[in-house]
């Protein structure tokens, strides 16, 4: 069984599985069958693999400076000095080949851009897995409680989310990064807060940006949770259920949830593009990571003042931002269409 | 319908004080203040003092609001703190504008071609053109303007030496303080930055668009016209589009607030003189009133935003009533 149909087996949960093809199957099938989303699919896979194999595949580490070679050009080689060949290493293996020769170039200050690049694509993974969680986690809950209950409740909690709905979220998860930027900044050690701030710290920035991202982009999730509860409460087998005694929290779990978690599960899909823009965007506006944690937006960013002299260092993260965006975006629509039943047969 | 607005207006005006309180807490809450700038020598103690004590800044925060709101109904958004030649209300003026137009063109641009595209891929169905054009559409969904931004320079600004790279081509005043004047030096400067931000919206509006299309043409009415002998332009213009459209104008919301994000990220890449840009500057600088009166100003645009959605949506589909 390949990674994707292992994916999408879980995706549908415990659907009811009746004889012949399951709507899973036949979901699959059709997956299959879309080259691109496949393809788009195997590159996110093949991008969390180098992620994760990161320091085995880069010569530098992110941060090794060699001021010798500043703002080098693509496939320029190197003299390796004594000092530099120290920093070039392979799990402390000194690395000849991949030392003379600087694939990507280099950024202003000597530190190797392919290898920054590679280290790159765990900042927007993190946040691409971490923001797709919490606001899945976050909107489905606040959904499927605010539909379950209904009357009071129900028109309480829509109110929340209509309301943060209205707000703009860009300005408002500046704002929220620059405040924790300054907190971070204050050095508190001690209690809540300093725990938090240590746990920043040793993340590259990363878990505040989590939580900025985190804090607002669960509201669709919500809307669409409470829209499918909606839909499914009044279905004959919730009946059934409650009429042979079955708690909410049983209801719940066992019979809405297997059912709502499959559209929400294909819009977040969607919705992870996003989130790794947003990143970028933060980044490149010197609000995201800390240096010298190497993120996409914040290579953009450093590499944008001298475009017009080294287009390469825009260039490099550009690109691998775009490529990252487009996989994500091909699966997403590839299982959007594949588990849309209406728009089966008719492509 | 009018009387549908009108409560929609009067809903929305708890959700503006709301955003307003937010955003005035969070900008309050940030540390540091716009008198303790690093990069600058600092102010004395008790030059501090003073300035504290001119813009109230030493009151406390609910007094501070309460002040701020009441300004805020007279239509005073407030003293700027550290270009304090300046008030919001100018700053505003002078930067509203260009993230209007900015956006205005952009989407002008997005809708111009992306229903045009749209049509056609859904016409010429399955087709090689079909094909390219779904692809053409996901690559433009994808590629975020901030990548896009900077290609763009480098192709047609720098390489072909189209385009200027930076800069807005119009200056205040505008004309009815929104407009620009329509020279060839705005046109020239519009482009890289419009098609920037324009991309996107184009390729999404382009995929709504065929998906929509796909499905109205499947149904009977369609084949009830064509039965009773329109020609095809009829039935793809009149009958099909306005269906069509439908989920079209259902993102209108979501991208609206795309562009204002938009807006954002594109000003910042070609130096726009925006509301965007002003407020990146700003939000390190503690400029507390434009923070907060910029944040006031998307809301509302929002808001707006939505609400037209929720009137065109009416007209697109009768069915939908709101009395």
């Amino acid at each position: 069984m390949t990674t994707a149909e292992k994916g999408l087996e879980q995706l549908a949960g415990d659907k009811v599985l009746g004889k012949g093809r399951s709507p899973v199957q036949d979901a699959v099938r059709e997956f299959r069958r879309n080259k691109i989303a496949v393809a788009g699919m195997a590159f996110i896979i093949f991008v969390v693999l180098v992620a994760i194999a990161a320091p085995l595949l880069t010569p530098y580490g992110f941060a090794t400076q060699n001021l010798d070679y500043p703002r080098a050009k693509p496939m320029t080689s190197v003299v390796i000095t004594t000092e530099f060949a120290e920093k070039c290493h392979w799990y402390d293996t000194p690395l000849e080949w991949g030392c003379t020769l600087i694939l990507f170039g280099s950024d202003n200050v000597g530190r190797d851009l392919y290898s920054r690049m590679i280290y790159g694509t765990r900042v927007s993974l993190s946040v691409a897995v971490v923001a797709a969680s919490v606001s899945l986690l976050i909107g489905s809950v606040y959904g499927t409680i605010s539909g379950f209950a209904g009357g009071r409740a129900d028109n309480l909690m829509m109110r929340i989310v209509d309301f943060l709905y209205a707000i703009p979220t860009l300005p408002i998860i500046i704002m929220m990064t620059v405040y924790f930027q300054a907190i971070s900044r204050m050095g508190i050690h001690t209690g809540f807060i300093g725990a938090l701030i240590t746990l920043n710290r040793a993340m590259g920035g990363l878990f505040f940006l989590f939580v900025a991202i985190g804090a607002l982009n669960w509201i669709g999730m919500a809307r669409m949770a409470r829209g499918q509860v909606l839909s499914y409460k009044q279905k004959e087998f919730v009946e059934a259920a409650r009429a042979v005694g079955a708690s909410n929290g049983h209801i719940i779990s066992r019979h809405l949830l297997p059912n709502i978690i499959g559209p929400l599960l294909i819009a977040e899909s969607l919705a992870i593009p996003g989130y790794i823009f947003l990143e970028a965007i933060l980044s490149f506006i010197g609000l995201g990571v800390q240096p010298p944690t190497p993120s996409w937006g914040s290579m953009i960013n450093e590499g944008y003042q001298g475009i017009l002299s080294n287009p390469h260092l825009v260039l490099v993260p550009g690109i691998a931002l775009a490529l990252l965006t487009l996989a994500f975006n091909f699966m997403g629509d590839g299982l959007r269409d594949a588990f849309d039943a209406r728009l089966r047969g008719r492509q | 319908m009018i009387k549908y607005i009108i409560r929609r207006l009067l809903v929305s005006i708890p959700v503006v004080f709301l955003i307003i309180l937010v955003a005035f807490l969070l900008v309050q809450a940030m540390p540091g203040g716009p008198f303790d700038a690093s990069n600058q020598k600092p102010i004395p103690a008790v030059v501090r003092e003073i300035l504290e004590r001119k813009y109230g800044l030493d009151k406390p925060v609910y007094e501070q609001f309460f002040n701020y709101f009441v300004n805020l109904l007279q239509g005073d958004l407030g003293p700027m703190l550290r270009q304090r030649g300046q008030t919001v209300n100018d700053v505003v003026a002078q930067t509203f504008p260009v993230s209007f137009q900015l956006g205005m063109l952009a989407m002008i641009l997005g809708y111009g071609i992306g229903v045009p595209a749209g049509i056609i891929a859904a016409l010429n169905h399955n087709s090689t053109l079909d094909y390219a054009a779904t692809f053409a559409a996901v690559v433009g969904v994808s590629v975020p303007n901030l990548v896009l931004g900077p290609v763009l320079i480098l192709l047609f600004g720098v390489s072909l030496d189209w385009f200027p790279i930076a800069f807005w081509g119009a200056d205040p005043p505008f004309i009815l303080g929104l407009f620009p004047t329509p020279n060839a030096e705005f046109w020239s400067h519009a482009v890289l930055p419009t098609v920037a931000l324009g991309t996107g919206i184009s390729a999404g509006v382009a995929r709504l668009t065929r998906a929509g299309l796909l499905e109205v043409l499947s149904e009977d009415y369609i084949r009830t016209a064509r039965a009773k002998g329109l020609k095809e332009r009829m039935v793809i213009l009149i009958h099909a589009l306005k269906n069509a459209l439908i989920p079209v104008a259902t993102v209108l919301g979501p991208q609206l607030a795309a562009i204002l994000t938009g807006t954002l990220i594109v000003e910042q890449i070609f130096a726009l003189n925006g509301m965007g840009r002003r407020f990146i500057h700003s939000v390190q600088e503690r400029e507390y009133f434009l923070l907060v009166g910029l944040t006031l100003i998307y809301g509302v645009l929002l808001i707006l935003g939505n609400l037209t959605v929720d009137v065109l949506y009416a007209w697109l589909d009768p069915r939908i009533r709101y009395d």
